[in-house]
């Protein structure tokens, strides 16, 4: 068996003409892709070019339409999850595959062999994760843990497998610069032990940083297999999206001394066992400014926009004010008739109904603010059908929303073009404050950019605009200002010029501001 | 026996059936579904178990007559929730009216004619101690085999890891299916065991409680037997607890009601479900800790990509 | 052989408007096997199940009796079951409608007034509110499951009932039996037809399946009722309340419900007596179903079913078979339509185990069933 490996040593795992297809959509599309013993290969692509549902194939979670998969020189049928880690693959998911009502040690459990016992993998996972500097309790219940320490139980379970091929699906995203500096080390280490690596990720710099080869693929097919390290940003960039993309132009801060969204002292107490509750945060955006308010997911990010959209209502009215009216106590229909509009994280069930048409969604956001146009009939309330598709078509054109049909339902929309209809919605109000969750979280680069452009000239027109990211690119891309929030904490906005990314790293892993230690009450909360 | 004694065993007696039900629900909910049905599967139980005992004049062949209705109609809300995807709310639904009007017609021969009881095995030994002997060691098989799979059940969900599977896809479907834990079949095998549970509480009611068929006859207990596993919040040994609360309470009033003080036996009657009500009032008042315990994929549609 | 769903991007018009169509289809076949394994003729049976009541003028008369109660109570349930309330208690809102409409004519029985009619229709859909008003009150303020609460209260009902016919209003006059007064000329709902026994509850169930489809199709009280129904947290983003949408949806269907009610007692029955409905109010759970949550859909959907009751009857009389068939068909065409129900939302393909070895073959062994 090693002599087999090592004759054919050059490929490891070898890819020919795989294919899958959804419905009418070719997600994969004659991929060819090998994979050598100890290298970090990238599998490069924009959201929807058909990466992840390139590694479930490999991973046996989706079936092949067609194409052949050779592992070690033979094919082989990978039909489910339990199939791939006896070969010796093994998966980190974007999406952690874990179950917050397990401890740490029962979700490794759950991909290991049965005759192993709970209390010998608890002490496997410890000493394995000291190993590689991983630290990790395996009796904690994965439900009170942050996003790393969840990216670390993934990582644990994975490299107890004894795998030769680990494959990690965008595993920056959710990490801080320093968390990801210190993720890259474990990696290098892994390589050197002569395992390979599959590094599915869009961020540029840092496959070119870590990966020794690159494959491209865009709609589903490879279009381009290279060194990354021969490559520059933009030329990645070019063969990924296959084009240009528009870059963003940002104007200095405009910021007039007139206040449109104040935030002082808010304090909220989570609602459920698994949210983040705020503590104590003070903020204020200007007419004519973008502030950003970076930081790790699950920090607090949907509590505190919730709180500012008025879908949980603070304790008093005052520590909330829009346009110089309080209204922590009042709601987000109120709220919105003061000429704010908001943008949530969520588009599916939360900025949109799915199963409902456009128009529809067009009345969720803007019954109130629009009666006038869209609603007649005095209390009975009748739907004016005519005038609300009619400002959805002038929606539709304006953020150039690709849709098949006259009035699809939003679950027919891409990701990117359902997100430039929800921020269209609220940009056609001419909103004088707008709050964005996640702009463009799983979007597209072109509607990406088309989106922030939007929200720059949003600014720009005099609005006050609140983007709440995880993007830095994006962060630095849109913003007049930054904050950082963590564990519900909000950092002091500093001028986006002088900040650095290394600066907002430190602030998104707890750091305190400016070197100063943190007073008793803060350490105690700090946790 | 004395009065304290009978009054005990009757306790016990009139809460099996709902041990039996609720903990085969409890794990059908642990696996992350919502079978609204087990008043149907019971009655299913029920007509069948009296049937088979009536046929071949054994109780034992109608125990297991009982059980194998239930899990056989318990397959078929399984194959339209996980297979075709139903709506779990409504499907449970469909399947107590269903199972209440299919066993009324089986049933049309049997009304009336005496039935045959499942016997009293005792323990040796133990069953002469004085006040619990005969309580808990002088019963039938239902009642021990209920104190079985409550023990079972427990050991099962906690100490096995086919049962951490099981709580696995119950807290997160889509998780459990990208580490390939067998979601639907899985999910096929708790609601069969929740079935065959029901079919064997229907059971306890045509041959150890009322040793008859009645039309009906279940009245309400399936929806009680739901409501016991939201009070123990998703755990065995709560549970048990639980049933007996209810068990107290469904015979203080028959008691309250023989010695005829002055209220309305209507009234009395009544007791139960307002129980049930109050009981999900008070345990519902404590969001975060249903929350917590709740498995988090319940009633959740779930279909595998392929 | 495997069943393999893919989800459709929009749910498909088609199998929205034919589910309802297959489900009853498939419903007939299942009963024909049933009539054949109890040795009847499969054809005549049905026959008698479901054309001859409709050959007789009294029976007509006696089909829109049975059909009013149904529709009214699931026109109700429509609104609750779409905004995702699941009130399943209808049956008790029916019989504390029904008590609450009695007051007048059986504690004030010597008053005859034009007013009667419409008081007790009034203090009927105030009661079933009211009783309804409980779980809504439970789930919105305290999160207690609503199916179960409403559930257990319909076993309160019918105890309370039980009791006042037993017990404080009983008629005096009437040798012990457990029923109430007849009521007085003033407070029966007229026939819609003379002679027939159609009465005034059908006309009620029509205009209130008109109004509540008016309301679900073009209003924006139908709009947040379907918003909160598919997604709270979008609903919430709207600026609707998903607690006060629970109130609003009981006491609609709870009020229906109770008019339902009355309208059975004062239209059919003439007094109060234990059992006072055949479980119109379960039953109804299938009508609203059957009817795709649709008023004008519930309209045809409680006319079916009320055909199955009637059906029952004379099959029984006919033929010899248990007319607790009836419930039986009920049941089935619950199960069918709920499975008929997939095809809206997915596709489904019949997939033949691949041969051993080759799961990646480029052949794809699929066939499309629709």
């Amino acid at each position: 068996m090693q002599a087999s490996a090592t004759s054919e040593g050059d490929r490891l795992l070898a890819l020919q003409e795989l294919t899958k297809t959804f419905g009418s959509l070719r997600a994969c599309d004659g991929v060819d892709l090998d994979i050598r013993p100890g290298e970090i290969h990238a599998l490069l692509g924009e959201n929807g070019a058909g990466k992840s549902t390139l590694v479930k194939m490999l991973f046996g979670v989706l079936a092949p339409d067609g194409g052949e998969i050779r592992w070690k020189g033979s094919p082989v049928a990978i039909t489910s999850p339990f199939e791939a880690r006896q070969l010796g693959i093994g998966m980190v998911f974007q999406h952690f595959s874990l179950f917050e009502a397990l401890t740490v040690a029962e979700n490794i459990a759950l991909s290991l062999d049965e005759t192993v016992s709970i209390a010998r993998i608890a002490d496997e996972a410890r000493s394995l994760s000291q190993a590689y500097g991983l630290p990790l309790d395996p009796f904690a219940h994965v439900a009170d843990l942050s996003v790393g320490e969840r990216q670390r139980i993934e990582i644990v379970r994975t490299l107890l497998q004894k795998p030769e091929l680990i494959i990690l699906d965008e595993p920056t995203s959710v990490l801080t610069p320093q968390e990801a500096d210190r993720l890259f080390e474990t990696l290098e280490t892994l390589r050197g032990e002569g395992k390979s690596i599959l590094y599915i990720s869009h961020r540029l710099d840092e496959v070119r940083r870590i990966c020794d080869r690159a494959t491209v693929l865009r709609h589903g097919k490879v279009v381009a297999a290279c060194d990354p390290r021969a490559e520059t940003v933009a030329s990645l960039a070019g063969l990924m999206v296959g084009g240009e993309v528009a870059t963003v132009t940002n104007s200095p801060n405009a910021g007039t001394d007139q206040a449109l969204l104040e935030v002082a002292h808010l304090s909220l107490p989570s609602r459920s066992p698994f949210a983040v509750t705020l503590r104590d945060i003070d903020l204020t955006v200007r007419r004519g400014e973008v502030l950003a308010i970076a930081g790790v997911a699950g920090n607090g990010q949907s509590e505190l926009f919730d709180a500012l959209s008025g879908e949980v209502l603070a304790g008093t009215p005052d520590v909330i004010r829009i346009g110089g009216a309080a209204v922590g106590q009042k709601g987000i229909t109120q709220r919105r008739l003061l000429g704010a509009g908001f943008v949530p994280e969520e588009r599916h069930g939360h900025g949109a109904v799915s199963q409902m048409r456009l128009s529809d969604n067009m009345v969720l956001a803007r019954h109130r603010s629009d009666a006038g146009t869209f609603l007649a009939g005095g209390i009975l309330k009748v739907l004016k059908r005519g005038a609300i598709a009619k400002a959805a078509a002038r929606v539709v054109d304006a953020m150039d929303v690709r849709k098949s049909g006259d009035d699809p339902h939003a679950s027919a929309l891409s990701g990117g073009n359902l997100q430039k209809f929800i921020v269209g919605r609220e940009l056609d109000r001419k909103p004088v404050l707008l709050v964005v969750n996640q702009p463009t979280w799983g979007v597209d680069a072109g509607a990406a950019s088309r989106i922030r452009q939007a929200l720059v000239d949003l600014a720009r027109s005099g609005s006050a605009v609140l983007v709440i990211s995880q993007d830095l690119d994006e962060i630095f891309e849109v913003a007049h200002r930054i904050a950082v929030i963590h564990h519900g904490r909000l950092s002091a906005p500093e001028p986006a010029a002088s900040m650095s990314r290394e600066r907002i790293g430190l602030l998104m892993g707890g750091a305190a501001p400016d070197g100063a230690s943190p007073g008793p009450g803060e350490a105690a909360d700090a946790h | 026996m004395g009065l304290f004694e009978a009054i005990l065993f009757s306790v016990m007696t009139a809460a099996t059936p709902l041990v039996l039900a609720a903990i085969g629900e409890l794990v059908v909910e642990r696996s992350g579904v919502l079978n609204l049905g087990v008043e149907g599967m019971m009655i299913m139980g029920a007509v069948v178990a009296f049937a088979g005992a009536q046929l071949s004049g054994s109780a034992f062949v109608g125990v297991l007559c009982g059980l194998l209705a239930g899990a056989a109609f318990s397959l078929l809300f399984g194959f339209l929730t996980l297979t075709l995807v139903a709506n779990q709310v409504a499907t449970g639904l469909a399947l107590t009216i269903l199972g209440l009007g299919l066993s009324g017609m089986i049933g049309e021969r049997f009304i009336g004619l005496p039935g045959v009881r499942l016997p009293v095995l005792n323990v040796p030994g133990l069953s002469d101690v004085p006040i619990v002997g005969r309580v808990l060691f002088g019963q039938d098989l239902l009642f021990y085999l209920s104190i079985a799979l409550v023990v079972g059940v427990a050991w099962f969900l906690f100490r096995t890891r086919a049962g951490l599977k099981l709580r696995a896809i119950g807290d997160n479907h889509g998780s459990a299916h990208a580490l390939g834990v067998p979601v639907i079949r899985t999910r096929y095998l708790a609601v069969l065991f929740g079935g065959a549970c029901a079919g064997l509480a229907g059971a306890h009611l045509s041959l150890v409680y009322t040793p008859q068929w009645v039309e009906n006859m279940s009245a309400g207990r399936g929806w009680i037997a739901l409501a016991l596993v939201v009070f123990a919040s998703w755990r065995p040994w709560r549970l048990l607890a639980g049933a007996y609360l209810f068990g107290a309470v469904s015979i203080g009033q028959l008691h309250a009601q023989a010695l005829g003080i002055g209220i309305p036996s209507q009234f009395m009657s009544m007791l139960p479900y307002l129980a049930t009500i109050l009981v999900l009032v008070l345990i519902s008042m404590d969001r975060r800790l249903t929350l917590i315990n709740r498995p988090a994929s319940l009633a959740q549609p779930f279909v595998p990509e392929r | 052989m495997r069943i393999e769903l893919e989800k459709r991007p929009e749910r498909s018009k088609l199998f929205s408007i034919l589910s309802p169509f297959i489900a009853l289809g498939l419903t007939l076949i299942a009963g024909a096997i049933l009539f054949l394994s109890l040795g009847k003729n499969p054809v005549e049976a049905l026959f008698f199940f479901f054309i001859d009541p409709l050959l007789y003028g009294w029976s007509l008369h006696e089909l829109a009796v049975k059909a009013a109660p149904l529709i009214l109570i699931a026109v109700g349930l429509s609104v609750c079951f779409r905004s995702n309330n699941w009130n399943i208690g209808a049956e008790g809102q029916f019989v504390m409608g029904a008590v609450a409409g009695s007051v007048i004519p059986v504690v004030f029985h010597e008053w005859q007034s034009l007013l009667v009619l419409p008081l007790m229709m009034i203090s009927a859909m105030l009661g079933g509110a009211a009783y309804a008003a409980i779980p809504a009150l439970l789930k919105a303020r305290l999160n207690t499951n609503e199916i179960l609460s409403s559930l257990m209260l319909v076993y309160v009902a019918q105890l309370f009932l039980d009791w006042l016919v037993r017990g404080p209003w009983r008629n005096p006059e009437g040798f012990n039996f457990p029923e109430t007064r007849n009521f007085n000329a003033s407070a029966i709902l007229p026939e819609i037809v003379d002679g027939g026994r159609a009465h005034f509850g059908l006309v009620f169930a029509i205009i209130a399946a008109l109004l509540t489809w008016f309301m679900m199709r073009h209003t924006l009280k139908g709009f947040e009722i379907a918003v909160l129904g598919q997604s709270q947290r979008a609903g919430r983003f709207a600026g609707f309340s998903a607690a006060r949408m629970v109130i609003f949806a009981f006491l609609f269907s709870g009020a229906l419900a109770g008019l339902a009610g009355i309208s059975e007692v004062s239209g059919a029955i003439g007094q109060l007596r234990p059992v006072i409905s055949p479980g119109y109010g379960f039953t109804a759970i299938i009508v609203a179903f059957l009817g795709r949550l649709n008023p004008l859909g519930i309209v045809a959907a409680g006319l079916v079913l009320a055909l199955t009751y009637l059906g029952g009857e004379a099959a029984q009389i006919s033929i010899g078979v248990s007319d607790k068939v009836a419930r039986l068909f009920q049941g089935a065409l619950l199960f069918f339509v709920l499975a008929c129900d997939t095809l809206i939302h997915y596709r489904i393909r019949i997939r033949r185990p691949a041969a051993a070895g080759s799961a990646i073959a480029d052949a794809r062994p699929q066939a499309e069933t629709n």
